[in-house]
């Protein structure tokens, strides 16, 4: 958040944009190389871990563009994860129960499968839904509350209330969405078994290709004279009106684009997990979606793609050694990145940079002394 | 008056504008004619800047209406949005200087430079030389083209104030609004600003909201006194200086 705002955080010479996304290439590069060599040398639980990481990482990133990038901070992407999660849960039910009903549906006492299940016994609707459900629904309430002038902490809160609604409805939902339980119980994907290594290994290479081309979109439209006017919604949105552009259409499109990429994450999250319920969706699981950007380094991309890995990653170690300190680690490390990393994660490649900086003044300053000693010395002898 | 053979560019008829029951502006009328300087002076809390916040679309108006002629047009600006006020070629600068402080300066003077504004356009879109061109020529002129890859935050008031005012006059707009454009700035800073001004005039007609009256002297074609709301003079600075209630109500208070 500073570092992308500071002028001086590198060598304090001219950069724009475009140099900024330059030096996060290699920091990119590394990340994705790692990603992709993962199930060459790791065992397949935790290849099956990473897959999980990258869709939470697909979220971070659409988090950072309405965030880092406009200024918008929602605290309800759960929401948009979870439509996208449910899309394809329901399809994959639908796979696994074949003809008959699913067996949580049979449980709550319904005997017929619901009209709007229907459709999602195809593959295609459902690939369509996943990206389109989100993207109408933030279409509505972005249009609602930004071209209402609704902004800062009131969107948050707006945001949060969504989120906890949605886990509501779908909780109060035993006999559609299978309750508190969630969905679950999958067999296969697009008639391919869910056990096999194959399919494991094909998914995690879906989620990465997934994670690479929203990545790049995403830094393209940001470096084009778009990504420059949602800085300046960002910085003062007031100005930016009267220069002439529309505020609220900006907004609306980024918080579209943000849940399209939260919607994809949420159904590929669904196959390598093997369910979805109540608890992915709800407040606090949206708003670890916003620390793992802040952590990460909000406006700078990569940066919510590492915080995502990263902390996700971490919490997996710990938890399975010491459940029980998990949480106060994660609040440790949020307050340490406050405190110490305003810039995120980020902005430890910029640490060599600074030491560089710091000697190079050192030597200028004393070659200057050194300078003016020696023609204090020249006037003395004349 | 010499000012009828001029096209008119704004009409301002019989405009109030009320908040709850105060009356900020009460039944103003005024017409701007093109390649004009109006200056709106007054004591604070005369009506002034909330006058040129009912043109630029920021406040709603609660009578009367502002027509704005364009192209041989006729706008009827309180029903238009504010950003496609703007883009009819209304700028407008506020009171406090007000930039883009995480773009460069030239990243500043793009966004502004543009005449698409639109999302798809400023997806696929690129300057063109003549944009580029003219960005570079205001850049100068303002005497902040060497600064053009800093961020605005190294800049002095006075140098954003200059950077807003460049910001508008790379958009070419036919009526420019400027809040204060002097506030902060030194006496050599300011004979500049007045020297932008009348640069700015030869295709453009200006309002500009002051209380610096050396500068409204070298720089104003017509003077507007706002009092209480009300319009309590109008003509040349000449006129409105030697006007006794103008000297009773503002100047004679210290007005300079």
């Amino acid at each position: 958040m500073v570092s992308a705002k500071n002028p001086f955080d590198m060598k304090g010479k001219h950069f724009s944009i475009k140099d900024r996304l330059t030096a996060t290439n290699i920091l990119a590069l590394a990340i994705f190389v790692f990603l992709a060599l993962v199930p060459l040398f790791m065992p397949s639980f935790r290849v099956n871990m990473f897959g999980k990481y990258m869709c939470f990482a697909l979220v971070a990133l659409g988090i950072d563009m309405i965030w880092g990038y406009t200024g918008i901070l929602s605290l309800g992407h759960g929401v948009y994860f979870g439509i996208g999660a449910y899309c394809m849960a329901m399809h994959l039910k639908l796979e696994a129960s074949g003809s008959s009903l699913p067996d949580f549906m049979t449980w709550s006492g319904v005997t017929e499968l619901p009209s709007f299940w229907q459709p999602f016994a195809n593959g295609a609707f459902t690939i369509i839904s996943v990206i389109l459900l989100p993207v109408c629904l933030a279409a509505i309430i972005g249009s609602l509350t930004f071209l209402n002038r609704i902004k800062g902490v009131y969107f948050s809160i707006l945001s949060q209330a969504l989120a906890y609604a949605l886990a509501t409805f779908l909780i109060g939902r035993q006999e559609y969405f299978g309750g508190s339980n969630g969905l679950t119980g999958f067999t296969t994907v697009f008639g391919k078994s869910l056990s096999s290594q194959t399919t494991k290994y094909v998914l995690f290479y879906v989620t990465l290709a997934a994670l690479a081309v929203c990545f790049i979109l995403c830094r393209k439209l940001v470096s084009k004279r778009f990504g420059r006017v949602c800085l300046a919604v960002r910085d003062a949105e007031n100005r930016a009106r009267f220069t002439g552009y529309s505020p609220a259409k900006y907004k609306v499109f980024m918080y579209c684009l943000s849940a399209a990429l939260a919607g994809i994450a949420g159904a590929l999250y669904v196959p390598q997990v093997g369910i979805v319920s109540p608890t992915d969706i709800g407040i606090a699981p949206s708003t670890e979606m916003v620390v793992w950007t802040a952590i990460g380094g909000k406006g700078t991309l990569i940066g919510a793609v590492l915080g995502a890995l990263v902390v996700n990653l971490f919490k997996s170690l710990i938890s399975e050694s010491f459940p029980s300190i998990w949480q106060f680690f994660l609040g440790f490390l949020c307050v340490a990145v406050i405190l110490f990393l305003p810039g995120g994660l980020v902005s430890l490649k910029d640490i060599p940079a600074k030491i560089r900086e710091k000697k190079e003044k050192k030597a200028a300053n004393a070659r200057e002394t050194a300078k003016a000693h020696t023609e204090n010395d020249g006037t003395a002898e004349s | 008056m010499a000012n009828t053979e001029k096209k008119v560019v704004l009409d301002i008829n019989d405009v109030s504008v009320t908040f709850g029951s105060f009356k900020a502006v009460k039944h103003v009328t005024t017409h701007v004619y093109e390649n004009e300087v109006r200056f709106l002076i007054g004591p604070n809390g005369a009506g002034k800047t909330t006058l040129l916040d009912a043109i630029c679309g920021k406040n709603k108006l609660s009578g009367g209406n502002i027509v704005y002629h364009h192209d041989g047009e006729e706008y009827d600006l309180p029903k238009i949005k504010e950003n496609k006020i703007v883009n009819l070629g209304v700028g407008r600068k506020f009171q406090a200087p007000s930039v883009f402080t995480g773009l460069t300066i030239f990243e500043n003077m793009e966004l502004a430079a543009v005449s698409d504004r639109g999302i798809m356009s400023s997806i696929k879109g690129r300057l063109s030389q003549e944009e580029k061109e003219r960005i570079k020529d205001q850049l100068e002129f303002v005497g902040l083209y060497q600064y053009r890859n800093d961020y605005p935050t190294i800049l002095s008031h006075g140098q954003k104030q200059w950077l807003e005012i460049a910001m508008l006059c790379v958009s070419k707009p036919k009526l420019m609004l400027l809040d204060e454009p002097v506030a902060g700035m030194g006496r050599r800073e300011t004979e500049r600003t007045a020297e932008l001004i009348r640069i700015i005039q030869r295709d453009c007609a200006v309002i500009v909201v002051e209380h610096d009256m050396q500068f409204v002297r070298e720089t104003a074609t017509q003077v507007t006194v706002l009092h209480d709301g009300e319009i309590l003079c109008e003509g040349s600075m000449d006129e409105v200086q030697n006007n006794r209630q103008v000297i009773d109500v503002y100047l004679g208070r210290g007005g300079e």
